[in-house]
């Protein structure tokens, strides 16, 4: 519906996003981590969907765009959860702080 | 307050909340459900743009699939009843600040901005629309994408086999 | 004939020697390296000669005087247009005399050393310094700037270190080569100033055009130099006062005199060379090499030079009456003989008649190396024969070494001033000349000679009469013929040097200088001198007890003698005490605190940032997440809204 002014959806993509970033940086678990990185990948998928309802009614680019990141994002998830298991098997733990041999 | 904006408030509080309690909260299995709860209400949410298509790809996709997964690896790899420890002091404050600072910067960019409304004919999101669009080869066909993205999922699943294959010790 | 570059060979030839014995000798050279050492001064020496005949006889006097003749010169640092550092050689009557006697001493050392230091290990580093130390000695004399003079200066103080501390594993030899090199080092100081004064003000390094511009009197230089003063006194004085005074250190005048006998610790052969005949003359040299200004333009420099020569020559000798140490004796004559001279440059003016101190002086100088290179060379032997310093080792020596005994004697009466031996004619001038102008430094230097009358023989005959000493060790020979024949060349010119009309040659202002032998006024000092031989004699020829009772009657002046005036302890209170702990100590905390402290400072601080930035490379993703994250805002805000 139009009459939702489209800041405020802008508004509440832009604060999923920011959730999810700090998120990111907050938790130590890898799988919070991912779930974080999910919040990110959806809020932009809002802002997509968005854009192409209100601003370009005419075309389909924005659904476009929200499929393959879907897409995207599944086939990341399933490459990181592979991941975090291969880690898990190495470190025996999933704390991000564990993983920190690459330091000077 | 029509009806539509009350429900779109409802919708996005719910976003809102329970993407936050799914970053703070505890309990990991708990953060796992937030979650959940959150990709309904963003596929509501889509409903409510009148994007059917997404929305539905959303729920089987994301709810059905990747928070599945999730929950898998967390019981793969994790005690799922335990707590965890809250992050340092220092770490939550440079975090915050970052955030807060970020949110201000893009909400203040968005606010000045003005957005050009266009006001062509509609093209309405159905299956059929985007289903033709997306395999024709026109000047707007998104067929190229689509191969290399099946090829990417091709590339991810034996990827993801891979990497998480356990290996055997040889007798 | 006087060639510049046939000439600068008498100076590169030790330069050359030194070099090839000091890179090679060890190694290739050996016990040959004598050879090669001598060789070489005796080609210098052979070319002095020939450059001495050249000069006086050959190119003679121009108009009743002798020219100075600038042989060679090169600029070699241009400091401004006027003034420039050049290196050249200077041919006037001094020099050519000068460089006839360094090289002449040199050789008779040289050839003795052959004998003398024979079996010792570092034989071939010894002829290396020796050849040094000649280089540098006839670069000092030779010079025609007065920089270059500082330079050789320097260097004949290096060789001087080296010779003295050449028995580098004795502590009391390396503390005595430290000492005379910071002695002569802090008079040095002086020198330089005075340098800077005289240069400064006259606008030149050269010699002969700085003693034109402060001497002539129409001269704006020299009206400039007197008109400035400082502390009352004009600028001139405090310049020529302080080149007097690095004469003053490397001749060993009161009272930087604390050097010479502590520099005995050397092998004797270096005591003769360059604490007897050539390096302690440097000081006399300068200031004859700057005469002219020292007599017309100030001759108040000049009594400083008298005083403190008169004082050193009378000190110096009462001192050496107590010493029982041989060459602490000789160390004492040389310091006052080289009074005598200084003083008698001191009551000399300039031109004529009235130049006689001056021609006294240099005549002095040139006896005085003779002798006093015969008295340590002897003194040498003696030691090689009783392997001791000490005069109570010794005793009876006459019927042992003949030959010896005869040249010591020699040498004995030239020191003393008896007819017709060196010593006499060349004192009788400096007594006349002394005479005619400052009567109370003419009754010193009577009564400083009749002391050293007694104190010579006193040493005498303790060595060669008295009781025979009890010989520990092998009983050899009287030495071999390298270091005989030395003895009895330079015994020979102690008695024939008195002879040559020195007048004719040098004197103040170039021109002939007609002495003549006033014969009553001869009688007085050899009476005295004749009266100090026989009061040693009677003391001394035969064991008995009249010196102790006369010793102890004299007890505290004998004591304070004896101990030279405890001088040694005064410099020695003042450095440690004021210096040390005024100036050096907070210097010292200064620097390693605050200056130090600084540096440390800066590099506490690099390392303190450099850890802090290490610390960023966690290894953590999420920490890396947050910097990205903010870079990211950065350049948002800066493209957005700064960049427009």
């Amino acid at each position: 519906m139009n009459q939702i002014p489209l800041e405020h959806i802008l508004f509440v993509s832009t604060a999923l996003f920011f959730i999810g970033v700090y998120g990111f940086f907050t938790r130590k678990n890898m799988i919070m981590m991912l779930m974080s990185v999910e919040l990110i990948l959806n809020s932009v998928n809002i802002n997509f969907i968005t854009f192409n309802k209100y601003l370009f009614p005419d075309k389909l680019n924005g659904v476009f765009f929200s499929i393959f990141i879907i897409v995207i994002a599944a086939a990341e998830a399933a490459v990181a959860i592979a991941i975090i298991i291969n880690l898990y098997r190495s470190h025996n733990s999933i704390d991000v702080d564990d993983t920190n041999e690459m330091k000077y | 307050m029509s009806i539509p904006s009350v429900i779109f408030y409802m919708i996005s509080a719910m976003i809102l909340i329970c993407g936050y309690l799914s970053v703070t909260t505890r309990k990991i299995f708990r953060a796992a459900i937030y979650l959940l709860f959150c990709l309904i209400g963003i596929a509501a949410l889509f409903f409510f743009l009148e994007n059917d298509f997404i929305a539905a790809v959303q729920i089987v996709v994301y709810v059905g699939g990747i928070v599945v997964l999730i929950i898998f690896s967390i019981f793969l790899t994790h005690k799922s009843g335990e707590e965890m420890p809250m992050a340092s002091l220092k770490k939550e404050v440079a975090a915050l600040a970052a955030v807060v600072s970020g949110f201000i910067l893009v909400f203040y960019l968005i606010h000045t901005n003005t957005f050009i409304m266009d006001s062509n004919e509609k093209v309405a999101p159905t299956v059929n629309n985007i289903g033709t669009q997306m395999l024709s080869t026109d000047k707007f066909g998104y067929v190229l994408p689509f191969e290399v993205v099946s090829m990417l999922l091709l590339a991810a699943m034996i990827g993801a086999i891979v990497i998480a294959i356990k290996v055997k010790p040889k007798q | 004939m006087l060639e510049g570059k046939v000439i600068s060979l008498i100076i590169l030839l030790p330069l050359i020697s030194f070099l090839i014995l000091g890179f090679f000798g060890r190694r290739y050279f050996k016990t040959f390296s004598g050879i090669v050492g001598t060789t070489s001064i005796f080609a210098s020496a052979l070319l002095s000669l020939i450059t001495a005949y050249q000069y006086f006889f050959v190119v003679g006097q121009v108009n009743g005087v002798y020219q100075k003749i600038i042989a060679l010169k090169y600029t070699w640092l241009q400091f401004t247009p006027n003034i420039s550092i050049d290196l050249g050689i200077i041919l006037d009557p001094i020099s050519v005399m000068m460089i006839v006697v360094v090289t002449f001493i040199s050789l008779m050392v040289h050839v003795y050393s052959l004998g003398y230091m024979k079996g010792e290990d570092r034989f071939s580093v010894y002829y290396s310094f020796l050849s040094l130390f000649t280089f540098s000695m006839l670069g000092l004399v030779l010079a025609c700037n007065i920089f270059q003079i500082y330079i050789f200066w320097e260097l004949v103080g290096v060789s001087s270190f080296l010779l003295i501390g050449f028995y580098y594993d004795k502590p009391s030899a390396v503390a005595a080569s430290k000492k005379a090199f910071i002695v002569t080092r802090f008079a040095d100081l002086g020198f330089l100033i005075g340098i800077l004064i005289l240069s400064f003000n006259a606008e030149t390094l050269d010699f002969e055009t700085l003693i034109q511009r402060l001497t002539s009197p129409e001269s704006n230089f020299l009206k400039g130099i007197v008109a400035s003063s400082f502390l009352g006194f004009s600028a001139l004085s405090w310049g020529l006062v302080l080149v007097f005074m690095g004469g003053a250190g490397k001749s060993a005048m009161f009272p930087l005199h604390i050097w010479l006998p502590d520099a005995m610790e050397g092998p004797t052969p270096v005591s003769a060379l360059i604490h007897a005949a050539t390096m302690v003359v440097a000081g006399v040299y300068l200031v004859a090499r700057l005469f002219p200004i020292y007599a017309l333009s100030c001759p108040g420099a000049l009594h400083v030079v008298a005083y403190v020569g008169i004082f050193s020559s009378l000190f110096a000798a009462i001192i050496a009456c107590t010493q029982t140490d041989i060459k602490r004796v000789l160390a004492f004559s040389t310091m006052s003989q080289i009074g005598f001279m200084m003083f008698a440059l001191g009551v000399s003016s300039y031109g004529g008649e009235n130049g006689l101190g001056y021609m006294a002086s240099m005549f002095h100088l040139f006896t005085h190396a003779m002798f006093k290179a015969l008295l340590f060379l002897g003194a040498g032997a003696v030691i090689h024969y009783v392997h001791s310093n000490e005069i109570k080792d010794m005793g009876g020596l006459r019927k042992f070494m003949p030959i010896t005994h005869l040249t010591f004697l020699i040498a004995c009466l030239a020191i003393a001033g008896i007819p017709p031996f060196a010593g006499f004619f060349s004192k009788e001038e400096i007594l006349s000349a002394a005479f005619q102008s400052n009567p109370v430094i003419f009754y010193l230097a009577i009564a400083t000679a009749g002391i050293t009358a007694f104190y010579m023989f006193r040493l005498y005959f303790s060595i060669f009469w008295n009781k025979e000493a009890h010989l520990h060790g092998e009983h050899h020979g009287e030495g071999s013929g390298t270091m005989l024949l030395p003895l009895v060349i330079l015994g020979v010119c102690s008695i024939v040097a008195g002879f040559v009309p020195f007048g004719k040659f040098v004197s103040s202002d170039g021109a002939e200088l007609h002495t003549e032998m006033h014969l009553t006024f001869s009688i007085a000092p050899v009476l005295i001198a004749l009266g100090g031989i026989f009061l040693a004699m009677s003391f001394y020829k035969n064991a008995n007890e009249k010196a102790n009772n006369i010793s102890v009657a004299l007890k505290g002046i004998y004591t304070y003698a004896y101990n030279k005036f405890y001088f040694d302890e005064i410099y020695l209170f003042i450095t440690k005490k004021l210096i040390f702990n005024l100036i050096g100590r907070p210097a010292a905390w200064f620097d390693k605190n605050i200056v130090d402290g600084f540096i440390n400072l800066l590099a506490t601080l690099t390392q303190e940032i450099s850890d802090t930035i290490k610390g960023m490379q966690s290894g953590r993703v999420q920490n890396y997440a947050i910097y990205f994250f903010f870079g990211i805002i950065g350049f948002v805000i800066l493209f957005i809204f700064l960049l427009k």
